[in-house]
C-alpha cells in the first residue's frame, strides 16, 4: 500500500473517533472551514486565481440553506443541496465577470462584488440583518436520523465532507485538474495549445464557490444560525490565511491550516478577546515573508531534502 | 424652479455635495493606491487602515497631547508616511521579486494587525472630533445651504489630488518616478536611486491615506472600522477607472462618489451596493476598466 493511502487512513479513522475525544461541534466546525479551504484551495493553488471573496459563496450556502429548511420547511438534506446550488448559480455569475481580469485586478472584483453580496443578505427582508437567520433547526436527515444529536449530525458533517475532499482530490488528480495547473503555470502556452482558458477558469470556479456553499450550508445545520460573519470579508480573509498558513496547492494544507485557525480561534476567544484579529494578521504577515510553502509544504520539502541526502 | 423629478432641489444639492465629500476620499485614496501600484506592483491593502490611522492620530493628538487640527493636518501625513516607509523597509522590499500577490496578502495581514490593535484600545464605537472653530458653520447659496466644512473637504482633497498629479507629470522628480515605473533597471542603469524612490513613494502613498483620515476625522465619527469598508469601495473604483491614469483615477473617484449620493435620494436601498453594480457593468463592456490600458 502507497505511503499516501496509508495516511487516507489514518486520517479517516482519526476524523471516525475524533468526537469521542473531543466537542464534537468544534471537530465539525473545523471540518466545514476545512471543506471551505479546500474548495478554496482548489481555486488559489490549482488554478492560480486568488478570489477575496469566497466568503460571498459560503454565506450564500449557509443563508439559503438556513432559509429553504427554516422557511419553507425543506428536511436537512434538500436544504443544502439547494444552498450548494444557490452558490454555485452565484459562482457562475461572479465568475463569469470575474475572470474578464487577471491578478490583482482579480482579486479586487472578487472582493467588491463580495461585498455587495454581504449589503444584500445586511438589507433583504429574510436574512434578519443584524441578527442573522437564527433557529434553523436541524431536522432528520431522510426522514430516518434525527440530527438533532451532535453525534447523529457529527457522522453526517463527517461524510459531507469526505464527499467533497474526494471530489475536489479526483478533480485534482483528473485531466481536467491537469489542465487547471497548465493554466496556473503558463497561461499563454495554454491558450496557444488551443485549450479555452476562460471556459476552465470559470468551471472551476463554479465548482469552488458551490464547494464553498456546501460548506456554508453544513455550517447553518451545525450551528442553527446563519450571520452576517459567514459573508463578511474578514471569513474571505480567513479562508485564504487557512490555505496559506497549511500549504497552497498541496492536498491536506487546507485542512491542516483550518484545524489550526479554528483551534487557535476557540482557544484564544475567552482569553485575548480583540486582539485575535491582530494575532491572525500577525500570522498572515508571518506565512508570507518567511515560509511561504506553508505548514504541509514545508514538511514535505524537508521530507524530500531528507530523502535525496 | 424648486423641484426636478418630484426630487426639491434641496435634497438633490445636498446630496450632491455630500457625494462630492465621498468622492473627494475615494479619488485621494484611489490616486495613493494607484501611484503605489505603479511603482511598486503591489495593491496595498493596508490603506483603508493606513486613513483610520490618520484620523485616529489627529483625534489621539488633539485629545492627549492638545495638537489641534491644522497642526495635524500637517505632523499626521508626516507621521504615517513615515511609518509607511517602515513598513517598505521592513516588509514589502522582501516580496517584490515574488507574485504580486503577495503584496496583497502581506498588506491584508497588515490592515488586521493596525485594526486590531484600534479596536482593542478603543473599541468599534466612534469617537467625535470637533471641526475647527474657522470652518464651522456654513454659506447659504440661496438654493442650497454648504457648511465650511464639507466644501473644505472637497477643495483641500482636490488641491493634494491636482498637486500630485502636477509633481508626476511635471516634475523632474515626476519624471524619474514614470521613467522607474516603466524601466526600473534602465532607470537605475541611469544613476537614479530606484530602491529610495520605490521607498519615499510607499511612504508618499501612505502619507496621501493619512492625510484623508485627517480630512475625515470631523466629518465621520473616527471609529477603527472606518478604513475596511471605504478601502473596498475604493478597489472598486480603482476597477472601475483603472490604473493607468492619475487624472483618471481622481475623475473616477469624484464621479462614482455623486453616483452614490444620487442613488441615495433616489433609492436609498441600493446606495451602498450602486458602486459595485457599476463596477459589474463596467466589466462586462470595458474590462480593462473605463481610463485603462489592458496589459
Amino acid at each position: 500500500m502507497s505511503r499516501q493511502a496509508i495516511a487516507y487512513i489514518a486520517l479517516l479513522a482519526l476524523g471516525l473517533l475524533a468526537p469521542f475525544f473531543i466537542y464534537p461541534v468544534l471537530v465539525m466546525k473545523v471540518l466545514c472551514f476545512a471543506l471551505f479551504a479546500c474548495a478554496f484551495n482548489l481555486l488559489l493553488g490549482y488554478t492560480g486565481l486568488l478570489s477575496f471573496g469566497h466568503a460571498a459563496f459560503f454565506g450564500t450556502g449557509a443563508y439559503v440553506a438556513g432559509f429553504a429548511i427554516k422557511g419553507w420547511g425543506f428536511p436537512p438534506e434538500l436544504g443544502i443541496l439547494v444552498g450548494t446550488a444557490a452558490s454555485a448559480l452565484l459562482g457562475w455569475a461572479f465568475g463569469s465577470l470575474a475572470i474578464r481580469r487577471t491578478g490583482i485586478y482579480f482579486a479586487m472584483v472578487t472582493l467588491a462584488l463580495a461585498q455587495m453580496v454581504y449589503f444584500v443578505f445586511l438589507q433583504a427582508p429574510f436574512t434578519g440583518g443584524e441578527d442573522g437567520l437564527q433557529g434553523v433547526p436541524r431536522g432528520t436527515l431522510l426522514g430516518l436520523i434525527s440530527l438533532s444529536k451532535d453525534i447523529n449530525l457529527y457522522y453526517f458533517v463527517l461524510a459531507v465532507f469526505v464527499f467533497g475532499f474526494c471530489l475536489i482530490h479526483r478533480t485534482i488528480h483528473s485531466p481536467f485538474g491537469q489542465i487547471l495547473k497548465a493554466i496556473r503555470e503558463n497561461e499563454p502556452r495554454a491558450i496557444s495549445l488551443g485549450y479555452d482558458v476562460a471556459k476552465y477558469k470559470l468551471l472551476a470556479f463554479v465548482l469552488s464557490a458551490g464547494l464553498a456553499g456546501l460548506a456554508g450550508a453544513t455550517k447553518t445545520l451545525v450551528f442553527k444560525f446563519a450571520t452576517l460573519t459567514d459573508a463578511h470579508w474578514h471569513s474571505s480573509g480567513e479562508v485564504v490565511l487557512m490555505t496559506i498558513l497549511g500549504g497552497m496547492g498541496t492536498v491536506f494544507g487546507p485542512v491542516v491550516g483550518s484545524t489550526v485557525i479554528v483551534s487557535l480561534q476557540n482557544e484564544l476567544a475567552d482569553k485575548v478577546g480583540s486582539l485575535v484579529t491582530v494575532i491572525l494578521g500577525s500570522i498572515f504577515v508571518i506565512c508570507v515573508l518567511l515560509f511561504r510553502r506553508g505548514i504541509v509544504g514545508e514538511i514535505s520539502a524537508l521530507y524530500k531534502r531528507m530523502i535525496g541526502a | 424652479m424648486t423641484a426636478l423629478f418630484d426630487i426639491p432641489i434641496q435634497a438633490l444639492m445636498g446630496q450632491l455635495m455630500l457625494g462630492l465629500v465621498n468622492g473627494s476620499f475615494y479619488a485621494t485614496l484611489s490616486l495613493g493606491l494607484a501611484v503605489i501600484f505603479g511603482m511598486l506592483n503591489i495593491i496595498n491593502f493596508a490603506h483603508g487602515a493606513l486613513y483610520m490611522m490618520g484620523a485616529f492620530l489627529a483625534w489621539m493628538g488633539l485629545e492627549y497631547l492638545g495638537i489641534g487640527y491644522w497642526p495635524s493636518l500637517i505632523l499626521v501625513p508626516l507621521a504615517v508616511g513615515l511609518f509607511g516607509v517602515l513598513i517598505e523597509r521592513s516588509m514589502l522590499r522582501w516580496l517584490y521579486k515574488l507574485d504580486h500577490l503577495y503584496g496583497l496578502l502581506l498588506t491584508f495581514g497588515l490592515a488586521l494587525v493596525i485594526e486590531g490593535l484600534f479596536i482593542n484600545g478603543y473599541g468599534v464605537s466612534g469617537q467625535p472630533y470637533q471641526i475647527p472653530a474657522e470652518l464651522t458653520g456654513g454659506f447659504n447659496l440661496g438654493f442650497m445651504f454648504l457648511p465650511y466644512y464639507r466644501g473644505w473637504v472637497i477643495f483641500a482633497s482636490l488641491l493634494v489630488c491636482f498637486g500630485t498629479w502636477y509633481g508626476i507629470e511635471k516634475t523632474r522628480l515626476g519624471a524619474y518616478l514614470r521613467a522607474a515605473t516603466e524601466n526600473p533597471k534602465l532607470t537605475q542603469a541611469f544613476g537614479i536611486n530606484v530602491p529610495l524612490m520605490v521607498m519615499l513613494t510607499y511612504g508618499f502613498g501612505a502619507a496621501l491615506a493619512g492625510f484623508a483620515g485627517v480630512l475625515a476625522a470631523p466629518a465621520i465619527q473616527v471609529s477603527p472600522l472606518m478604513g475596511s469598508h471605504l478601502i473596498i469601495i475604493v478597489f472598486a473604483v480603482v476597477v472601475i477607472g483603472g490604473m493607468g491614469s492619475i487624472l483618471g483615477s481622481i475623475l473616477t473617484g469624484l464621479g462614482l462618489g455623486v453616483v452614490e449620493g444620487l442613488t441615495n435620494l433616489l433609492y436609498p436601498a441600493a446606495s451602498a451596493t450602486v458602486v459595485f453594480v457599476i463596477m459589474a457593468i463596467v466589466l462586462m463592456v470595458r474590462p480593462a476598466g473605463l481610463f485603462g490600458k489592458e496589459k
